[in-house]
């Protein structure tokens, strides 16, 4: 869901460009503190990995291809922040050295896969997480409905941008979106899933928020992970 | 080098071999047809929006993730080198970029609340 140059006005532009800006700064900020010897490693890997899984898009219905967006993924791996940064990174490098997503739509595109699919989904996935009972299974099931709630909420974000814009009215946009966004999350749950499952099978210490091995703590402290 | 350290290394190395096999062999096969933004947009149509646009970054070294040069006689090759540079150059900027923004050795540990994620 790249937004190309010439979807959005120079408002929405801007303005999710003043956002994203925000959130990366407050995400770099907080990168001095998390980093550490097993995540400067991780985070390089997890960049890696996303922009490598984002090429490889899957049919879905209608000839339609969807690909990984991989918000959850890293931030579940690393925290919402790091997440954050390695998202919004390979936006970067995908818009400069590849032309997906167009420069102007840069801040757009990181305001609705960093910010919204990767930072909000993960609150939700800490939500689900700490309402459902603890084990693996479990923490399982939060990440493939965080994965999907990512990919919809991003392309919902998408869809409003392009509405404000004037592209194209809300009533046609989102529901389009959404549409073909709900089977994309279902590829985006599966990869997720299979992926956390076999990093936990291999090295559970290495997914950040699979912190069962210590009491339950409050958010703020799970973060210390 | 500490052992643990260590097999951090070979998880991550381990990982990067798979995400570049990812890009460089199963990419070329990767399906063409339109994402979904692009489909709403041609099905709706306001593709032509985008299409009328200049590219406001026109420098890309590898647009559109095919090998310049190769794209016509061997598009699958195009593509699965532009996986492979685009993956381990990624790699390396993340890799560095996370070194720059990690707190140095020595420097003073100011502990906060959900502060300094320690082992």
């Amino acid at each position: 869901m790249h937004i190309p140059d010439g979807f959005l006005s120079t408002g929405v532009s801007v303005t999710t460009g003043v956002v994203a800006a925000g959130a990366v700064g407050y995400g770099l900020y907080r990168a001095r503190e998390e980093l550490d010897e097993k995540s400067v490693p991780m985070l390089a890997l997890c960049a890696a990995f996303v922009f490598a899984a984002q090429m490889l898009n899957f049919p879905v219905a209608g000839g339609t291809s969807g690909h990984f967006l991989g918000g959850i993924l890293v931030a579940v791996l690393l925290g919402p922040w790091l997440g954050e940064l390695v998202i919004a990174l390979v936006l970067l490098v995908q818009c400069l050295g590849f032309a997906d997503g167009g420069i102007t739509a840069l801040g757009a595109n990181v305001f609705n896969m960093a910010v919204i699919g990767t930072i909000l989904a993960f609150y939700i996935f800490y939500g689900i997480k700490t309402i459902l009972p603890k084990g693996r299974t479990y923490f399982l099931a939060s990440v493939a409905i965080a994965s999907w709630c990512s990919v919809m909420l991003a392309s919902g974000a998408a869809a409003v941008e392009l509405a404000i814009s004037g592209t194209t009215p809300l009533s046609v946009a989102l529901p389009a979106m959404l549409g073909v966004h709900a089977i994309i999350g279902v590829g985006e749950a599966v990869i997720t899933v299979l992926v956390v499952g076999v990093v936990l099978a291999v090295r559970p210490d290495l997914v950040r928020a699979y912190d069962y091995q210590q009491p339950i703590p409050r958010f703020e402290e799970a973060e210390v992970g | 080098m500490e052992a643990r350290k260590k097999s951090i290394l070979i998880f991550t190395f381990a990982g990067l071999a798979v995400a570049i096999a990812l890009a460089l062999i199963v990419s070329p096969w990767a399906s063409s047809s339109p994402d979904g933004l692009e489909k709403v947009a041609e099905d709706k149509g306001f593709i032509e929006k985008a299409e009328e646009t200049d590219p406001a970054w026109g420098s890309s070294p590898v647009p559109d993730y095919a090998m310049p040069g190769l794209e016509e006689s061997h598009p699958a090759l195009a593509t699965a080198l532009a996986g492979l540079a685009g993956t381990v150059a990624i790699f390396l900027i993340a890799w560095g970029l996370a070194l720059v923004l990690k707190k140095k050795e020595g420097e003073a540990k100011v502990e906060a609340p959900g502060g300094p994620a320690t082992e």
